[in-house]
Formats: structure tokens, C-alpha cells, sequence
């Protein structure tokens, strides 16, 4: 299947990026199942050599949970576009936080709906208007880690598709992480978006003013995007207490409002002290990661082995 | 001649109607007799009007009848909406203490209501008030029989001796139901019992509701004017009292339905939570099974779960009504591109939009057979009462492993909130048939999902299966599962894919696409759960002389043409008989038969048909003083 996306798109570092975490996490190829939502992002279950299912707009999280909660064994990631996941799909964006499935969501964060010619997306910044739009954007922005934050996702992170090492290395730690990981990865469309482009995330247009106002600052670095774990920033819930948990999500809040000339990519929140939703379920199914739906045997010799007797004599009279 | 008794309890809901009715159905069903019973009830949680009606037979019943025969009430709303219904020497037993109350007080009455019940005791010169209206059910020769609900418990609380049962108004149900087994001069232990088994672990409270049920039912008997009595009778062995959503639900378990999301909608909700208070299953020679299920956000992601839980094996599937189906309309076209075996259990009800979310409608049928946008295969089956909805489901599961597509099973308002007797479930007769799912693939064997061999369907991975991997897509796909736009290959996977339905119509046997109860020069077709008033009524107009047949279609899509042809061979008065507007199975009919039924039977008034309508209808028809539609309206 050849690859149609556009020369320079940044899905081409996440497809990379996924590729890369999941031979070195040494995921056999057979376990691994790559969901994906509608538009160019879609396609990236089509160019993995791992189960792929590309789903419909808005919708892949609700297809990966399912198959992720029939059979756990599975090492689930799912895919899509900002436009499927926090405009069409909010809902089941919101909803996947509560529950907290162990799996992986990656948004291609790239401010504009591409397959349908550059339409203003959820995170595209109010006022703005990227070069297809007839006029500047009218609606204020989603926050997706904040959303995210507040959804109760248990891993909350940021990549940047150029920086594919550094995104690999995100998404094993999300794939690894116990319970739902979030990656909202910024991803320059070259095509539509002609504002938050590789160059601007690489800040040239911050060093050529520099370069400008002349002085030793035209040599410094002015990449606007810089790394939260350079800075000493702990995401990390290490202790069940409120009090700890509070500042936590509070400190991921405020560095997810941080945007325009620094833009933190990284590890915004994790905890893995809440108990994944296969947990909440052994509670009251006790054998169910052992058992789940797609392992049950529920027939013999096409015989019906479920008993339910206890059952029926009950209904008796 | 047989016995048939129709009872009627009726008060604000939240006030214990539906125990009452609970109770009053197991003991007619302990004392061996078969058992049709049906809740109505407004979207609402407490205080509209709700009623159970409990049709009490020795012989088959399968249907409600117009007539009451003991109507028995402890609030006014309850009479002014019933008492019409109370046929000549049958009775009302009401609570005395409601004779003053007037159609104005309660509030609860809708007002197109209120004007058609006072413009008729206006024109019987009766006042609005509850005496009024008995006074005119008496003069069309009904029995009234007072009892004052507040003196039984006055006598209660002194016995007692505690006054504070004189207020204890929770307790008009034990005694509605103790008065009727009075009447009815019934044996009171399975009263006793029952009232033991509800208050198990509060034996003081069981002691205090026996000696209520005790008081209310020497009560009763002083009441001998009604001519109907419920002596014990031989009992059927293997008899089950069940609740109309109880055959999907134990049809699930015991075909290997694993994994059900779903989100809560009237009438289908029911299903779900049975299924998940009864989540983990006992299994022969292996450890114990589980059905998971699990409350999504909404019914779009209802389907999408069931969906991933049946591309990674599981049997799955969802259960909702016409609202939450319209949610569903993208994903099942979803399944169908995708060749993903799935089932939507839909417990219909009437529509368009929020329509009467409460109420019977079987206005959904054309809508199961065209949902989704596009062209894919699908198969939509519809039951005709609890006992075949769960022998229907271990089906509607195979044709959907066989096949590999979406089915919708359809059910309704009707069966879902009916309390019946039927024979036990038979899991022994229920084959499970997962088609050609693949427990094993060879390595290097160039697996491809949608392969083409000469066979529209074709072996089926499942994730997680070592070198079965494939992709799906709701795009077009060649054979592995990965987009195409090629003209040819989309003709060659459309050929496929619709390629199915001549093959289901092939392979289902005839018995599971139509079930002839008799073909005659007048012959019923029909659907769903209008099967049991259609059987009822021949069965009434046989016994006048007058032979109706019936044919009652459960395959809908694919159409069973030629079957359907071949049964209405000698048919010269086709009825097409259904709970719509529209007529969608004569709908249908036309389109893929060419079939045009002579007469319709329809109804929409959100309550289902009575066998009483019905038989008055076909009459007509077979007399010859028929319309071509005949729109029934009966019921509250």
C-alpha cells in the first residue's frame, strides 16, 4: 500500500515514531492493533504492517475500547486527526478519560481539517486564519491536553512530529503506561496551514527578528517548541493523596495554557495509581483478563456450553 | 367453556402497580394458569397514570382482549380511565373512599382526556366524580364493589395494635391484590408464599403484609356476584413466569454473546442491566464465563464498541430503539463494508423522533431494512414473543457469524414490558455456528481478509490471531483490507459482498424465514409481536365458524420472495396485519414480491392491538363491509 500523503507532512515522523516504539517495545506483530479515525491521519492504519482498522470520523476511540475491553491482550493504539478527536469526537473523547482503558490515543494536531481543503479545526486559535479560510477563524480553541487533564487521562503528553526520536520514545512510554495515554502531537500540515508550519515551530521567524535587532541573540537558538523534562518539570503522581494529585493536574493545566514563542512538548501528567477500567471490571468479574470475551470457549461441537439452569429454575413457578 | 379473566390494576406510578401486578401474575401462574400480562406507563417517574393488565386463561393466550373483568382501584384516575372498559357483569373494585373525587381533581388527567370522559357523563346526566362514572358502568350492568381501603387498614392498625398502620398507604397493593383473590375465590398460599419469597430477609414486614393480604381477602370473598372464579388447576410442568426482555437476554447468554455495550434507552435498557446482574456465567467443563457489558456515552459509541469487540472474536452486540438505532445508522454501514458480525437487539418503539417513548409501535421496520447510507447486505429478523425471541437470538447470532454482517433483531415495546407464562427455555435446541472463523492461520499464507474465491465469504481473522493480520477500512478495500478507488476491483467487492443475500435466502430454511399457522382463502401476513392478537383473534373467529389463515414473516431483509409467494399461493383475501401508519411490511411486500395485501389492519395509538380489534376487524373483512384500512384504536 503505497504511502499518499502530502511531500512534508508531519504524519510521516508519527507513522515513524509508532513504527519504531513498537518494534523496540518488541511487540509482535500479530498483538498490536492500530485503530484510526477519517481524514489524512486515517490512513495511518493502512501504513503499519500490524492489524489496522480504519474506522469512521470522530469515532476511533469508541472501535479501539471495545476491542481492547474483548480482548485485553491486545496492545491497542489508536489514531486521529484534532478535527476527529476533539470536534466530531469530543464526546468519546471525554467519555475514554473516565473509563481509563489501558491503551494509547494519538492526535495529529495540525490545526486544520486537510482532506476537505483546510477548514478551521478545534485547536486552530481564535482570529487566525490559515490560507484556505475565507475569513479568520471564529471560534475559540480546544486545549487538547488540558481536556485531556480534566477527562481524567491517566498519561498526558505531547510530541512534535519532527522530532520522531523524542515521539518515539513518548509513545513507548504511553504504550508501556497502565491505563489511557494521551499523545497530542503537533504536526505541521504543509498544505493548509501556512501559520503553525515547520518553520515557525523551528522559531525562524522569531530569530530573524533577532537577527534584525542585530546583538549576539541572532545566534541563540529561538526553536519556540523546548522539551518539559530539560526543565525539571515532574509529571508524576507518586503518592494517592489529593492534595498531590490536585497539584498535579493543576501544574499540567498551566503548562498546557503555555503557547506562542515556548511550546513544551513531553510527559504533562502521569498517573498510574488509578486502576485501569480492566481492574474496575475483575472487581466484579474476578477471572476477566484471564477470560475476556474473545478468549471464552462457548461452544462444543457447536453445543451451546453456557450453563444457565440456575437461571431458568428460578424463572420456574 | 374455557376460562379467561382480565384484571386491571391501575395507580400513579412509583406507587407499586407494577408489584402488584408481579404478584397477582405469579399466582394465577402457580395455580397453573397460562398467563398474558402488559404494563403501560407514561416517560415518567412518579405519579402519571400506569396500569397492568393480566389476561388469566386455561387455554393458550397470547394477546390482551378489550373487556376488563375486574378492575381493581385505590385511585380515581384509575377508574375514570378504566371503568369503560368493564364489560356487562363484570365488576370494579375501587376504594369507597373515592366516590366524591371529581375529574377536575386529578390533575394527572390529559385534558383531551378530561373533555371526552365529562361530555360523556354529561350526556348520561351523571355528575364528573367517580360515583358518576360507576353509576354508568352499573347501568350498562357492571358490578361495583366498595371497599374502604382506609377501614381495612384502620382494622389492620388496631389488630396491630399500632396506629401508625392506619396510614400506611404502601400497603393498598397487598390488599388490591388480596380483595381480587378474594373475588376470584383463588387459594391464598401462593399469595402467602410470594409475599414470603418479596420480604425474605424482613420477616416482621412479611408477617405484617400476610395479615393484610389475610384481612383483604376475607374482604374479598363477601363479594359474590362476579361469575368468574380462579380455582387451582393442573399445573404444566416446566412452566416459567418470565418478563418480556428476558428472552433476548438468556438467548445472549446461551448463544456466546460476550460482550454487549450499550447506552440506556426505553424499552431496551432492561436487557442490559439483566445481563449484567447476571454478568458471570456458569460453563460446562471449563471456568467460568462472563458477558461483559459495558454503559457507553452514547449509542454511536455503542455500536463502535460492539464493533471492536467483534473484529477481535467476540460474539457482540447492542440493544437499543429507534432513536438510539438512528445513532447507529453510520456504523452499521460501517459493519457491512467490513463484513463484521454483529447484533443490534432493537426493542422498537413508536416514533418519529421521541414520539411515545413509552408506548408499543412497530414503526421502525423499513427503517432496520434501509438504515446506513450506501448499499451493503444486512439481515433483519424480527421475533413474534418472548419464547421466540430467545430461540430467534441463538439464529440472528449464526446468520450474523455465518454471514458475516450486521443483523437487527427486531423486538418491541410490547414483548419487552410483557409478563407471560411460556415454556422453559431449551438450550439443548439453540446450535451455535460461527462460520468460517479462523482459530488458526499458516505461517506465509498471504492471508487476505476479503479474499475472492469464487465465494462471497470468506475466512475470518480475528485481531490478535498470528498471521491472520488484515486491515479494515469504511472505504472501499481490495482483498487485504486497504483502500482502493479502482472501478473494477469496487464492482468486484460490491458483487461480493451483495452476493450474500441470494445465498441467506438460499440456505435459511423456509420454518426460519416464515412460519405458515395456516394458509386459507383469507390470510393474515404479519411481523413481530402482532403475531399473538392475529393467532388469538382466528382462534376467536374459529370457534364462530370463520376460517382466517396466517403467515408471519421473520426474515425481512433478505425479502423471502419466493417462499412468501409460494405460501400465499392460494390465497385470495390477503390482510397485512401491524402495529404502523404505513403499512412497511405491505410496504415491502409490494416492492420485492409484488404482492399488494387487499385490506390493512393498522394501529398506532401506541398501545398494542388486542385480539378483540383484531377478530372485530377481520370479521368485517371476511363479511365483505370492510375498509381497505382499518385503523383500531382501543386502549388507554
Amino acid at each position: 500500500m503505497h504511502n499518499d500523503w502530502c511531500p512534508g507532512c508531519g504524519d510521516f515522523g508519527i507513522v515513524n515514531a509508532i513504527q519504531m516504539a513498537l518494534a523496540e517495545l518488541e511487540v509482535p506483530r500479530h498483538r498490536a492493533a492500530l485503530f484510526s479515525g477519517i481524514g489524512c491521519s486515517g490512513k495511518t492504519s493502512h501504513y503499519v504492517n500490524v492489524y489496522g482498522v480504519h474506522t469512521l470520523h470522530g469515532r476511533v476511540l469508541t472501535f479501539a475500547q471495545g476491542a481492547k475491553l474483548a480482548n485485553p491482550g491486545l496492545t491497542v493504539v489508536a489514531a486521529g486527526g484534532d478535527g476527529d478527536g476533539l470536534g466530531i469526537g469530543a464526546g468519546h473523547f471525554v467519555a475514554a478519560g473516565r473509563r481509563n482503558i489501558d491503551m494509547t490515543y494519538i492526535v495529529f494536531d495540525n490545526g486544520v481539517y486537510g482532506l476537505t481543503k483546510g477548514q478551521a479545526s478545534p485547536t486552530l486559535k481564535l482570529g487566525e486564519k490559515t490560507k484556505s479560510l475565507p475569513s479568520p477563524n471564529t471560534n475559540y480553541n480546544v486545549n487538547p491536553i488540558g481536556l485531556a487533564v480534566a477527562s481524567g487521562y491517566t498519561f498526558v503528553a505531547r510530541g512534535y512530529s519532527y522530532d520522531v526520536r523524542h515521539l518515539k520514545d513518548l509513545i513507548k512510554a504511553a504504550v508501556r503506561h497502565r491505563g489511557l495515554a494521551f499523545l497530542d502531537v503537533l504536526q505541521p500540515c504543509p498544505t493548509y496551514n501556512d501559520i503553525n508550519t515547520r518553520d515557525w515551530y523551528a522559531g525562524k521567524d522569531l530569530k530573524e527578528r533577532a537577527a534584525e535587532e542585530g546583538g549576539e541573540s541572532a545566534a541563540e537558538r529561538h526553536a519556540r517548541i523546548y522539551k518539559l523534562e530539560d526543565t525539571g518539570y515532574d509529571p508524576v503522581v507518586h503518592y494517592s493523596e489529593e492534595s498531590e494529585i490536585n497539584a498535579r493536574l493543576g501544574q499540567a493545566l498551566t503548562k498546557s495554557l503555555e503557547w506562542g514563542d515556548r511550546i513544551p512538548i513531553g510527559v504533562f501528567y502521569r498517573n498510574e495509581l488509578v486502576t485501569p477500567y480492566a481492574g474496575r471490571i475483575a472487581d466484579k468479574v474476578p477471572n476477566y483478563e484471564e477470560n475476556p470475551p474473545a478468549v471464552q470457549r462457548v461452544e462444543r461441537q457447536g453445543r451451546p456450553t453456557t450453563d444457565v439452569s440456575a437461571l431458568l429454575d428460578s424463572l420456574e413457578i | 367453556m374455557a376460562t379467561d379473566v382480565s384484571w386491571l390494576i391501575g395507580g400513579p406510578q412509583g406507587s407499586g402497580v407494577e408489584s402488584a401486578a408481579n404478584i397477582f401474575s405469579r399466582v394465577c401462574a402457580r395455580l397453573g394458569y397460562n398467563v398474558f400480562g402488559k404494563r403501560e406507563f407514561y416517560s415518567n417517574i412518579k405519579g402519571e397514570h400506569s396500569y397492568f393488565v393480566v389476561r388469566v386463561s386455561d387455554a393458550p393466550i397470547r394477546s390482551n382482549v378489550n373487556d376488563i373483568d375486574l378492575l381493581v382501584s385505590y385511585d380515581a384516575e384509575t377508574i375514570f380511565r378504566h371503568a369503560g372498559d368493564v364489560a356487562d357483569k363484570c365488576a370494579v373494585l375501587y376504594d369507597s373512599d373515592l366516590d366524591k373525587v371529581a375529574t377536575d381533581d386529578v390533575k394527572t388527567l390529559d385534558a383531551p382526556f378530561r373533555a371526552r370522559i365529562e361530555a360523556h357523563l354529561e350526556k348520561a346526566g351523571k355528575p364528573n366524580t367517580v360515583a358518576g362514572i360507576l353509576d354508568v358502568a352499573q347501568g350498562r350492568g357492571a358490578h361495583v364493589f366498595p371497599v374502604s381501603f382506609s377501614s381495612l387498614l384502620e382494622r389492620l392498625a388496631s389488630e396491630e395494635d399500632n396506629p401508625r398502620l392506619k396510614g400506611m398507604k404502601r400497603l393498598f397493593n397487598v390488599l388490591g391484590v388480596s380483595l381480587s383473590l378474594g373475588v376470584l375465590s383463588m387459594p391464598t398460599d401462593p399469595l402467602l408464599e410470594a409475599v414470603d419469597s418479596i420480604f425474605a430477609k424482613k420477616p416482621k414486614i412479611a408477617e405484617l403484609n400476610k395479615h393484610a393480604a389475610r384481612l383483604a381477602y376475607a374482604r374479598g370473598t363477601e363479594f359474590t356476584d362476579l361469575d368468574h372464579s380462579l380455582p387451582r388447576i393442573e399445573k404444566r410442568p416446566h412452566t416459567m413466569l418470565v418478563q418480556g426482555f428476558q428472552g433476548t437476554a438468556i438467548g445472549k447468554m446461551v448463544c456466546g454473546c460476550r460482550f454487549q455495550p450499550y447506552y440506556p434507552i426505553t424499552p431496551a435498557s432492561d436487557e442490559s442491566v439483566y445481563l449484567e446482574t447476571h454478568e458471570v456465567l456458569a460453563v460446562e467443563g471449563d471456568r467460568p464465563g462472563s458477558t461483559l457489558v459495558v454503559q457507553s456515552e452514547d449509542e454511536i459509541c455503542a455500536l463502535g464498541m460492539t464493533i471492536g469487540g467483534a473484529v477481535a472474536g467476540a460474539r457482540s452486540s447492542t440493544c437499543t430503539s429507534g432513536p438510539g438505532f438512528s445513532l447507529m445508522a453510520e456504523a452499521l454501514g460501517w459493519a457491512g463494508i467490513n463484513e463484521v458480525p454483529v447484533v443490534v437487539t432493537m426493542y422498537q418503539r413508536s416514533g418519529p423522533s421521541t414520539g411515545l417513548p413509552t408506548r408499543h409501535g412497530q414503526d421502525d421496520l423499513l427503517f432496520a431494512v434501509h438504515a446506513g447510507h450506501g448499499e451493503f447486505p444486512r439481515i433483519v429478523y424480527a421475533s413474534g414473543d418472548v419464547e421466540e425471541s430467545f430461540y430467534d437470538t441463538g439464529r440472528c447470532f449464526n446468520y450474523a457469524d455465518v454471514y458475516q454482517v450486521p443483523v437487527v433483531h427486531m423486538m418491541d415495546k410490547l414483548i419487552a414490558s410483557s409478563v407471560v407464562t411460556c415454556p422453559r427455555f431449551d438450550p439443548s435446541k439453540v446450535a451455535i455456528d460461527r462460520g468460517k472463523l479462523l482459530t488458526s492461520v499458516e505461517e506465509g499464507a498471504d492471508y487476505r481478509r476479503f479474499a475472492r474465491s469464487g465465494d462471497c465469504i470468506s475466512p475470518r481473522s480475528v485481531l490478535g490471531l498470528e498471521n491472520g493480520i488484515f486491515w479494515n477500512t469504511g472505504d472501499e478495500s481490495d482483498e487485504y483490507g486497504h483502500i482502493t478507488e479502482d472501478p473494477v476491483v469496487r464492482v468486484e467487492m460490491m458483487d461480493k459482498r451483495a452476493g450474500k443475500l441470494p445465498r441467506m435466502l438460499r440456505e435459511i430454511p423456509d420454518a426460519e424465514q416464515a412460519v405458515s399457522h395456516g394458509v386459507r382463502e383469507c390470510t393474515v401476513v404479519s411481523w413481530g409481536s402482532a403475531k399473538g392478537a392475529v393467532l388469538d383473534a382466528i382462534e376467536m373467529l374459529r370457534a364462530e365458524g370463520i376460517d382466517v389463515g396466517f403467515v408471519q414473516v421473520k426474515l425481512l431483509c433478505p425479502f423471502p420472495v419466493d417462499y412468501l409467494r409460494f405460501l400465499l399461493r392460494d390465497a385470495k383475501v390477503v390482510v397485512d396485519v401491524e402495529a404502523n401508519q404505513t403499512a412497511q411490511l405491505g410496504q415491502l411486500m409490494k416492492m420485492h414480491a409484488g404482492i399488494e395485501p387487499d385490506h390493512y389492519i393498522l394501529k398506532y395509538t401506541g398501545r398494542a392491538m388486542t385480539c378483540t380489534e383484531v377478530r372485530d376487524a377481520l370479521r368485517r373483512i371476511v363479511s365483505g363491509g370492510a375498509e381497505k384500512r382499518e385503523v383500531l384504536v382501543h386502549g388507554a
